[in-house]
């Protein structure tokens, strides 16, 4: 396995993996609030909020990335900010996590959501009649019964993170062993002559990560259901 | 001692209500849209109302005057839900459970092994709600209540999504909570025979109001009050059974008149609820002969009520109780009925439904 990557390979997937994990990870706690924001609550500004979330989806990737390098850049005005307190995201691999986690969020709210929305409120009040606090109602009646759509939204999130491209590229350009991701690597084969054999390597790769998550995030879809539905 | 004082306006409707009520059962018996359901929701707290005081004895929900008004998990409530409302990703015993979890340590708690066996859910322990069937799944509901140390415990309606044969079984349940635990009970009912079978305190409610509040038999004998329509009304006599006839009848004793009924599965001695339809009740002047009808009471008109169409209603005080009749207002005419009269109240034996008989526990 190790002669059939070049080291070069390896360093992207590896990248690849680590930013992955770190935007999901690091995403799902406040993705999951958004979503109970936007499922339950009323507030001013909702509507504000729920565009903000979604605007990765439609604006062009390259955008996106662009604005992230306007506002977190060493000279923007968060990134002088978190350059301060020894943060730079700019051209460094936590940039790169920064891009894929804002790229993912809405696919992850989005299901996470549907799954809240879904959840009859009644039996939160019930949880609350039987004495039940707020959070402790949210821990033990929404969280169970939204887990499905959160472990939909966790793997979607995880695969377009994977293979999220434009916005890093723009925001944290395409450094080996920093920011070159799969997607940048193979981009960066490409434009090399030769470069072909080692990008069809790394799209069998993503292919077969890709496969991986949704097959594991069915397979425990499918579980968490039976559990919730009771049969 | 259940206190309720609430008043709360919405657009259009106002609900302004005043009772207290002696332990046992107090049963909000009214049509839909009379504010019972707001009501029930203002003491549970998933209504904030205006003005008000809810307290169950010593123990305050709500007093407005006094700036308390308690979140709904800080009232102590044990709330049956009309549709169960179980957790559907939690076992039943995980449920039965769930109430207990969040109640102080101090409170003194129903033994789980003993509410299992009265409401008979020991086979189910293990199995999820969804593969309950909706007679179980609300006695599980009551089962989760009752484990949660309540102070009070609500019923909203907790059989109207039943069909009969699933409310001939969970009504008795509700009779033992009644004689058997001490905790208050208020239940939401439209259904004329649940509220005779089970009301210690009938609060009648109409457009947000009470229209009469009182002892259960004071109540349904009232022909004044009818709050789930003339069809509904009916009065309750309470009775003990005597001896089991060999012919399939149970003769009663009520308050020392004899009462005759199909056979009621109960053992002699067992103190028994009887609602008395109006609308099966036929009225003579004369004590009738040659009649085919067991049941004859004689008793002296009390009130007459003429309804809006052709019917009136007609109090009598007999010797076994307060009996309401309803017959035509052509009928009084003829027979010259006016207060103060004697006459006989006839009521066929096999009229009596098994669902509007209930024991009565005292």
């Amino acid at each position: 396995m190790t002669d059939w990557l070049g080291p070069e390979e390896w360093e992207a997937v590896a990248l690849s993996l680590q930013v992955s994990l770190w935007a999901t990870v690091f995403s799902l706690p406040v993705g999951i609030f958004v979503a109970y924001a936007l499922a339950r609550w009323s507030f001013p500004g909702k509507q504000f909020l729920n565009g903000i979330v979604h605007l990765p989806l439609i604006l062009p990737p390259v955008v996106t990335g662009y604005v992230l390098l306007l506002t977190l850049g060493t000279q923007g005005p968060v990134g002088r900010v978190l350059a301060d307190w020894g943060i730079v995201l700019a051209f460094r691999w936590t940039g790169a996590a920064v891009a894929a986690a804002v790229m993912a969020f809405p696919l992850m709210v989005r299901a996470i959501r549907l799954s809240i929305e879904a959840i009859d409120p009644k039996l939160e009040q019930a949880s609350a009649t039987l004495g039940a606090p707020p959070l402790w109602v949210f821990a033990t009646v929404t969280l169970p019964m939204a887990l499905p759509g959160i472990l939909a939204g966790t793997i979607l999130a995880f695969a377009k993170a994977m293979g999220e491209f434009g916005a890093t590229i723009t925001f944290v350009s395409n450094i080996p062993g920093q920011t070159r991701t799969i997607p940048s690597a193979i981009y960066a084969f490409l434009q090399v002559p030769g470069g072909e054999g080692a990008a069809v390597k790394l799209v069998i790769v993503s292919v077969v990560i890709a496969m991986g998550a949704l097959m594991l995030s069915e397979l425990l879809a499918r579980r968490v259901a039976r559990r919730v539905g009771g049969a | 001692m259940l206190d309720v004082a609430v008043k709360h306006a919405f657009k259009g409707f106002a609900l302004d209500v005043a009772f207290k009520a002696p332990p046992g059962v107090t049963v909000l018996f009214g049509r839909s849209g009379s504010g019972k359901t707001t009501l029930v929701n203002a003491v549970a707290g998933l209504l904030m109302p205006q003005q008000g005081r809810i307290a169950a004895g010593e123990w305050v929900l709500l007093d407005t005057a006094k700036h308390i008004r308690l979140r709904p998990h800080k009232r102590r409530l044990g709330y049956v839900f009309q549709e169960g409302r179980l957790f559907p990703h939690l076992t039943v015993r995980q449920n039965l459970a769930y109430g207990a979890w969040f109640a102080p340590k101090s409170a003194p708690r129903a033994d789980m092994s003993r509410v299992v066996e009265m409401l008979g859910i020991g086979p189910l322990l293990d199995r999820r709600p969804a593969a309950l069937s909706g007679g179980e799944k609300q006695r599980v509901a009551i089962g989760r209540a009752l484990l949660s140390a309540p102070k009070l415990i609500l019923a909203d309606e907790p059989l109207a999504a039943l069909d009969d044969a699933r409310k001939a079984e969970i009504l008795p349940y509700f009779e033992r909570l009644r004689d058997e635990v001490s905790v208050p009970i208020l239940y939401v009912s439209h259904s004329a025979s649940e509220v005779a079978r089970l009301a210690t305190t009938v609060v009648a409610l109409d457009a947000g109001r009470v229209m009469a509040h009182g002892p259960a038999a004071t109540v349904l004998g009232d022909p004044s009050v009818r709050p789930g329509g003339a069809r509904e009304m009916g009065a309750v006599l309470t009775a003990r059974i005597l001896r089991h006839h060999d012919d399939g009848l149970t003769e009663l004793d009520a308050s020392g008149h004899p009462l005759f009924l199909p056979h009621v599965a109960a053992a002699p001695g067992t103190g028994l609820r009887i609602r008395i339809a109006a609308h099966d009740v036929i009225l003579s002047r004369t004590r009738p002969e040659g009649l085919s009808a067991l049941n004859i009471l004689p008793g002296t008109v009390a009130e007459i009520r003429a309804g809006d169409g052709p019917g009136a209603l007609v109090a009598l005080d007999t010797a076994a109780g307060r009996v309401l009749a309803r017959v035509t207002r052509r009928s009084v005419a003829a027979m010259g009925l006016s207060v103060g009269d004697q006459a006989h109240a006839v009521v066929k034996a096999v009229s009596v439904a098994a669902t509007d008989i209930g024991v009565s526990g005292v």
